[in-house]
């Protein structure tokens, strides 16, 4: 049953991800592809995790936390790049 | 028992994908950017939390470890969301709102992005 | 004394609590040596956040806590519905000026993240001045009606709690 369950997760996440690719090539304006870069890397956390669970171990954790942390940092940057035109000022 | 541990852990699972992908299915089909803010923000955090509870009620209950590292990534991303979304509608009002279409702010000064703040004790 | 060895005292909490669960087991090594995190990370960065933030009281911060977290569900089942079964020509989309009684940045910040996660609606940007919030709303027939339940449900118990 919960690999059944894992399997469902799996698929739509997938499923969320070429959503989010389609939103960065069709765009049209830099904050939708921010939108779309910032929220593929919530679905990968959450990928991550499922996987995890699937594998039976937490070792995946880190790896999910990395992310989180690195993806929020690169989003504010990104988005800084955009609206000054420079990152650190 | 272990029955009821197994329906609850794949029932959060699938909140979780589900909603991750509504998010997702939202970005893809409403029709201006500031719309298709609303649906990641809000659906993936529900999407990553609804997995983040499967995966603790897993290791806790089936594999007998308690676990609640879990906790500290929700925490962030709710912490994190607001932030990263504040950010990118200020880089859309930036680059394709005028000013003219917002509502007034009801204050001597504008919206940030198109004023600048009044002086501060220490520019003085 | 006390103050200058615990500039943050809810800093260092939280630090403790933050290594507990980043090594994910509870031992009395890990408590000690959270807390010496705790306390000594505030202690040697304590010349770069030389304010502290003001919180009258802290305990209601837990109640708040579970209305905005029982309203995040509600949020996220109210903007699935909207996406899945509303006609796109049919949503309507509105910007709200909300004027803020709220002076500390802090809960400025709170209150402009509460919204965010919350039902349909997004804060964009604040006045230069600090005393206004742009909300963006997914779909309502009634913008008055949100900005009344900003003030009312969120604002007004941040006002309570930080001041």
């Amino acid at each position: 049953m919960i690999e059944a369950a894992v399997y469902f997760a799996f698929a739509c996440f997938g499923l969320a991800l070429l959503f989010n690719l389609w939103r960065i090539v069709a765009g049209p304006t830099n904050a939708d592809r921010i939108l779309a870069l910032d929220t593929m890397v919530i679905d990968v956390i959450a990928m991550l995790v499922v996987y995890g669970i699937w594998k039976g171990t937490a070792i995946y954790f880190e790896a999910a936390m990395l992310i989180a942390m690195v993806g929020f940092v690169a989003t504010v940057a990104y988005c800084r790049f955009v609206l000054r035109g420079d990152i650190i000022e | 028992m272990e029955q009821i541990v197994e329906i609850l852990v794949a029932l959060f699972l699938v909140i979780g994908g589900v909603f991750g992908l509504v998010g997702s299915f939202g970005l893809l089909v409403l029709r201006n950017t500031m719309q298709r803010l609303h649906a990641p923000t809000k659906a993936t955090t529900l999407g990553v939390g609804g997995v983040l509870i499967a995966s603790m009620l897993y290791f806790w209950l089936v594999k007998g470890s308690f676990s609640f590292h879990e906790l500290l990534i929700t925490l962030f991303l709710f912490l994190t969301a607001p932030v990263s979304a504040n950010f990118i509608a200020k880089t859309y009002l930036q680059a394709r709102v005028k000013e003219a279409d917002l509502p007034e702010t009801g204050r001597d000064f504008g919206w940030a992005v198109y004023d600048d703040p009044p002086p501060g004790p220490e520019d003085v | 004394m006390i103050r200058r060895i615990f500039p943050h005292p809810y800093l260092s909490l939280t630090l403790a609590l933050v290594w507990l669960a980043l090594v994910n087991k509870v031992t009395p090594g890990n408590v000690f040596l959270g807390l010496v995190f705790g306390v000594a990370l505030p202690f040697l960065t304590q010349p770069y956040w030389p304010n502290r933030p003001k919180v009258g009281r802290p305990l209601r911060m837990i109640e708040y806590a579970l209305v905005v977290l029982w309203d995040i569900v509600l949020a996220n089942v109210e903007v699935a519905l909207v996406i899945l079964f509303k006609r796109n020509d049919a949503i309507q989309s509105h910007w709200i000026a909300v004027p803020l009684d709220l002076r500390s940045p802090e809960a400025i910040t709170v209150l402009a993240g509460t919204i965010t996660m919350t039902p349909g609606t997004v804060t964009s940007v604040l006045a230069a001045d600090g005393r206004a919030l742009l909300v963006h709303c997914l779909d309502t027939g009634d913008p008055d009606g949100i900005r009344q339940q900003i003030k009312e449900r969120y604002e007004y118990r941040l006002k309570e709690i930080f001041e």
